[in-house]
């Protein structure tokens, strides 16, 4: 019993800390190019596709990050409501 | 949309301070969503307003963090048995046809009217609404408190009941949140209530989530967790025909997005905690508070339009500060009771963990 909560903890720290570490790379890049990206994206036209598709990809890592965070600190479902 | 390029031009600077301000209101706004499946976008378009950003830009990049919030919640929610998929996308297509004709209404009251207008219409679209809809909630809530039937399965209300017994041949379709098949007819005008309302006052769910409870006999989880499709839904679209016209500020929509996707999995954790009679309470504050606040700046818009005679400068901005400051309040004291619930629900399992493993071992020990 005790073995599985510690490979669940332990799966869920190492997804976490690798998706921490994108999401995080994902949000210095957003900042430090800020003035191209608000250039490109707000072209408008085809350009409209941009902030979708980056809307997309912070939503996936940074979703999946947040999700495995609450995890390794203890804060999850209810276990019978699962 | 007349001044669309200047607006787009007018991206403001951040700083940390602004960053992290944005990251915060996005978290509790975000917290409040997950359980009850919208609500907390009202008052991220004027906190960014606060800081500067232009109207529209606020509105586009409100609109552009809530559908990737909205997907992440409905996932989450989906794991724990709480999503009506068809449901949602139904009454998703129907609100964004919703969304299309609330723009066009508020674009023509600003025409017509000017900013004033406009936010006098806004305003008072949330007093009504608000008013109508917050009070039946409220009521339910009271009654379910006076009965002492708060731990109870909710009943299907009665005009559930008779939506669900109406036939309409070709137009009738199965959903599993309702266990019972419906017509779309009754769908589709709910569905672009919604999507009026969520062009108007940035929160469709305060429709939504009522009606797939009260009209179409919905279990409150399952309504609040659907509704989190039909803003996915709404809010691709939606971002999509903002983004056209280069109105979103992507660093902002990401920096509240940053925030508020911590927000949705704590409140969609919190959901697997409550009673659905939580979600009711949590609903029925927010909107009760949230009336009050725009209430406050009918009188504002009412002289700048004049109607009535003019107030001065100083009321003027004492009222604004006010209703923004009890807006506020509402998603804080909302906040409150979710990270309430999930901490007593939290503790009442790990007794329960602690009592199971404590007997186990008691049966290990009397076996031996």
């Amino acid at each position: 019993m005790a073995g599985n909560i510690d490979k669940f903890k332990k799966r869920h720290f190492g997804k976490a800390i690798v998706l921490g570490i994108v999401s995080l790379v994902l949000y210095t890049i957003l900042f430090t190019e800020q003035h191209v990206l608000n250039e490109v994206f707000a072209k408008g036209g085809y350009y409209a596709l941009l902030p979708i598709a980056t809307a997309f990809l912070f939503s996936f890592v940074h979703g999946n990050f947040t999700g495995n965070f609450w995890d390794i600190i203890g804060i999850s479902a209810k276990k019978e409501k699962r | 949309m007349h001044d669309i390029a200047a607006q787009a031009s007018n991206f403001i600077d951040l700083t940390t301070t602004t960053a992290v301000y944005l990251f915060i209101v996005g978290f509790v706004g975000g917290l409040v969503s997950g359980f009850i499946g919208s609500g907390g976008a009202f008052v991220l378009t004027p906190a960014m307003m606060s800081l500067g950003v232009p109207g529209l830009v606020a509105v586009a990049s409100n609109m552009c963090h809530k559908f990737p919030k909205a997907l992440i919640g409905a996932i989450k929610r989906y794991r724990y048995g709480q999503v009506d998929i068809k449901l949602g996308i139904v009454m998703g297509i129907s609100g964004e046809a919703g969304v299309l004709y609330g723009a066009s209404i508020q674009e023509k009251i600003k025409q017509a009217f000017g900013d004033a207008g406009s936010n006098l219409y806004v305003s008072v679209a949330f007093v009504v609404v608000l008013g109508v809809v917050g009070s039946i909630i409220l009521k339910d809530v009271l009654n379910s408190r006076k009965n002492h039937t708060t731990n109870d399965e909710e009943k299907v209300t009665a005009l559930a009941r008779w939506v669900q017994s109406i036939h309409i041949p070709g137009t009738m379709v199965y959903f599993k949140s309702l266990n019972a098949r419906i017509s779309v007819l009754f769908t589709i005008p709910l569905g672009f209530a919604t999507g009026i309302l969520a062009a108007t006052i940035a929160v469709g769910g305060f429709v939504g989530v009522p009606s797939m409870m009260y009209v179409l006999g919905a279990p409150g989880l399952m309504a609040s967790a659907t509704e989190l499709v039909i803003a996915f839904v709404m809010g691709v679209g939606g971002s999509l025909k903002y983004a056209l016209h280069g109105l979103v500020d992507i660093r902002l929509a990401m920096l509240i997005l940053g925030g508020s996707l911590f927000g949705i999995q704590l409140g969609a954790i919190g959901t697997t905690y409550v009673k659905p009679y939580m979600i009711k309470v949590v609903m029925a504050t927010i909107m009760m508070i949230v009336l009050f606040s725009r209430a406050l700046m009918v009188p504002v818009y009412l002289s700048q339009l004049g109607l009535i005679s003019k107030l001065g400068d100083g009321l003027i901005n004492a009222l604004k500060s006010t209703s923004f400051a009890i807006m506020i309040l509402a998603l804080l004291i909302g906040a409150f009771i979710i990270l309430k619930a999930i901490f007593k629900g939290l503790i009442a399992e790990r007794r329960l963990t602690i009592q199971l493993a404590v007997k186990q071992q008691q049966t290990v020990t009397g076996g031996q």
